[in-house]
């Protein structure tokens, strides 16, 4: 039945930038603090204050908008928009309504179909709420407590076309737009601490139809993976209302962790009308060419400028690319390697083979891990002096990982020095010819595998540490002196 | 231009205004008298005006990102009709 559908989705994600102050007063943004001391008479919505513009907020929002390709206002406002919910202590968020500062972006993500790019309908400047904590979950909460320490927080909310077609498309989306954010350095983009937050307007539609299906909002989406469960869980529950002859009501429903489903909260009709007018608190921002180009030549490398870099100048393949570049730590680590070891294939295998699976299995980031730039380098140049083999070196990557200590100290303390001495390696090749009379048959009889055999007992006997190249030659020598 | 009481009542819930029936219809009265007055402004040439946000010629009025004292805390709460753990406590929201 699901495939009869399609479904459409559109994230409205909102960043809280890493400005040190709250966006039109003094106050500190930490996370953490306690509860309603990072507050005063502007944020919590005193009569009579005046809030002022913090640029850093601007630049931020203009770095972002840039980043996403938007087209940037030359002339842009702010607006109150009027609600009462308790988490905001002035019944009105400043926000921007009619005259964001940047529309008509679009990013760039890897589909299963190849590349797709995904509209930003438009990037807009906002204060965040304060934060409610209720007893259980906010249905069955007997009363709630306000923390208004995040009030006036600045808040970037970026909103994307309609273009998703599936929840793995929109973690997708959500990832890379983290990504860029990471690598503008703008948000820590944590979404556990909820800088990171997103909401998703989801509707389904028969296969073919152009017509919009109904949609609904769905809300407290806190981690990649309630995103992706609520958008399955929802896009269900609406095909099989459809399918049952109901109607989908447009309305808000927020995502219930505990019990894996989306619960209406509110319909939407009744309280959304929001009397949106220009703040008069705040003048506009006049944004001239200067200003944005400023911003422009001062943006760092992006995602996937890096990986267009990475696969022009070193030739290294898209999929290395992407691995490369899944964080800003691991690039820089990767460039670090290749600086000092100008061959960028070999410390990409490393970084992302044996040293991935390292941090995989301990579930630490390269930047939390003992393994320097200069450490894995060293231990490179080992294997490319023949002091080690392969093998060996991925022995001594593991020891590395654990202990901090450099790579010559590891192989001398531990006595791993490759054995290239012919006639010690000679020594353990015919011990080893000797012992298998039954398998030195089988290769005579044209059966190459038993070499293969040979070659593995022989570093077996070895304890890994036998030149590789160098007991293949002598094997296939003396097998054939025979 | 008149407006009606059901018209009223919404502006009111929005507002969050308990209203008794006689101030409905009075309010109803003194509200068309001023989207009345609205009509007037409204027959003004208003072709090739952009519409103005503000009155001040000010733009960018910005300040440095730097943190300054906030309240304490008993006096940021002074005035909270309900308290819990240092947090305003406010009844069951949906």
């Amino acid at each position: 039945m699901t495939d009869k559908y399609e479904a459409v989705i559109g994230l409205e994600v909102h960043v809280e930038l890493k400005t040190k102050s709250k966006a039109f007063c003094h106050c500190a943004t930490s996370f953490g603090a306690e509860p309603n001391t990072h507050v005063c008479p502007i944020c919590l919505g005193m009569p009579g204050v005046l809030p002022v513009l913090n640029r850093q907020m601007v630049e931020y929002a203009l770095m972002t908008a840039l980043a996403l390709n938007c087209r940037i206002a030359d002339y842009c406002k702010f607006d109150r928009k009027n609600y009462f919910y308790p988490d905001l202590p002035k019944n009105y968020q400043i926000s921007q309504y009619d005259l964001p500062i940047a529309r008509s972006g679009s990013l760039v993500i890897e589909t299963k179909n190849g590349q797709r790019a995904i509209g930003i309908n438009r990037v807009h400047m906002e204060e965040d709420a304060g934060k409610l904590v209720h007893k259980g979950n906010i249905i069955t909460t007997p009363y709630s407590l306000v923390d208004l320490n995040r009030a006036g927080t600045p808040l970037l909310e970026i909103v994307s076309e309609p273009d998703l077609r599936s929840p793995g498309e929109a973690r997708v989306y959500m990832e890379q737009l983290r990504l860029i954010l990471l690598y503008l350095g703008v948000s820590d983009c944590k979404m556990e601490e909820g800088s990171l937050r997103c909401d998703a307007n989801i509707s389904v539609r028969p296969q073919g139809q152009q017509q919009l299906g109904t949609k609904t909002e769905i809300k407290n989406l806190n981690s990649f993976r309630s995103l992706e469960r609520a958008l399955d869980y929802e896009i269900t529950r609406q095909i099989e209302a459809l399918a049952q002859g109901e109607r989908i009501i447009q309305e808000t429903r927020t995502w219930d962790e505990d019990r894996q489903v989306t619960m209406s909260m509110r319909s939407k009709e009744e309280a959304h009308d929001y009397r949106y007018f220009p703040d008069p608190d705040l003048p506009p921002l006049r944004i001239d060419r200067d200003w944005v180009e400023r911003v422009r030549r001062s943006l760092p490398e992006l995602p996937e400028q890096a990986r267009r870099r990475l696969s022009e100048e070193y030739n290294l393949s898209r999929y290395d690319a992407l691995l490369l570049t899944a964080s800003k730590d691991i690039l820089d680590f990767f460039d670090d390697c290749v600086a000092r070891y100008p061959k960028p294939k070999v410390v990409a295998n490393w970084i992302t083979g044996d040293l991935a699976r390292l941090l995989n299995q301990s579930k630490l980031e390269i930047g939390d891990c003992r393994v320097t730039p200069a450490l894995l380098v060293g231990l490179l140049k080992l294997l490319d002096e023949g002091t080690i083999s392969g093998k060996i070196a991925k022995a001594v990557l593991e020891e590395m990982f654990t202990t901090g200590e450099a790579p010559d100290k590891i192989v001398k303390d531990r006595r791993l020095i490759q054995i290239s001495d012919e006639s010690a390696v000679k020594a353990i090749v015919d011990e080893v010819i000797a012992g298998n009379p039954k398998v030195v048959e089988d290769f005579r009889n044209g059966k190459d595998k038993a070499l293969g055999f040979l070659v593995g007992q022989v570093m077996k006997a070895s304890k890994g540490k036998a030149n590789p190249e160098l007991v293949n030659r002598l094997l296939r020598e003396e097998l054939s002196r025979r | 231009m008149a407006l009606t009481i059901e018209e009223v009542e919404h502006v009111a819930r929005l507002a969050r205004l308990n209203l008794p029936a006689e101030e409905k219809n009075m309010y109803a009265q003194q509200l068309s008298s001023i989207l009345d007055f609205f009509t007037i402004l409204n027959r003004l040439p208003t072709d090739g005006v952009e519409p103005l946000a503000h009155v001040l010629p000010l733009f960018n009025v910005m300040r440095a990102d730097e943190t300054g004292p906030s309240l304490p805390r008993d006096e940021a709460m002074a005035n909270a009709p309900l308290a819990e753990d240092g947090q305003f406590k406010v009844p069951k929201i949906v």
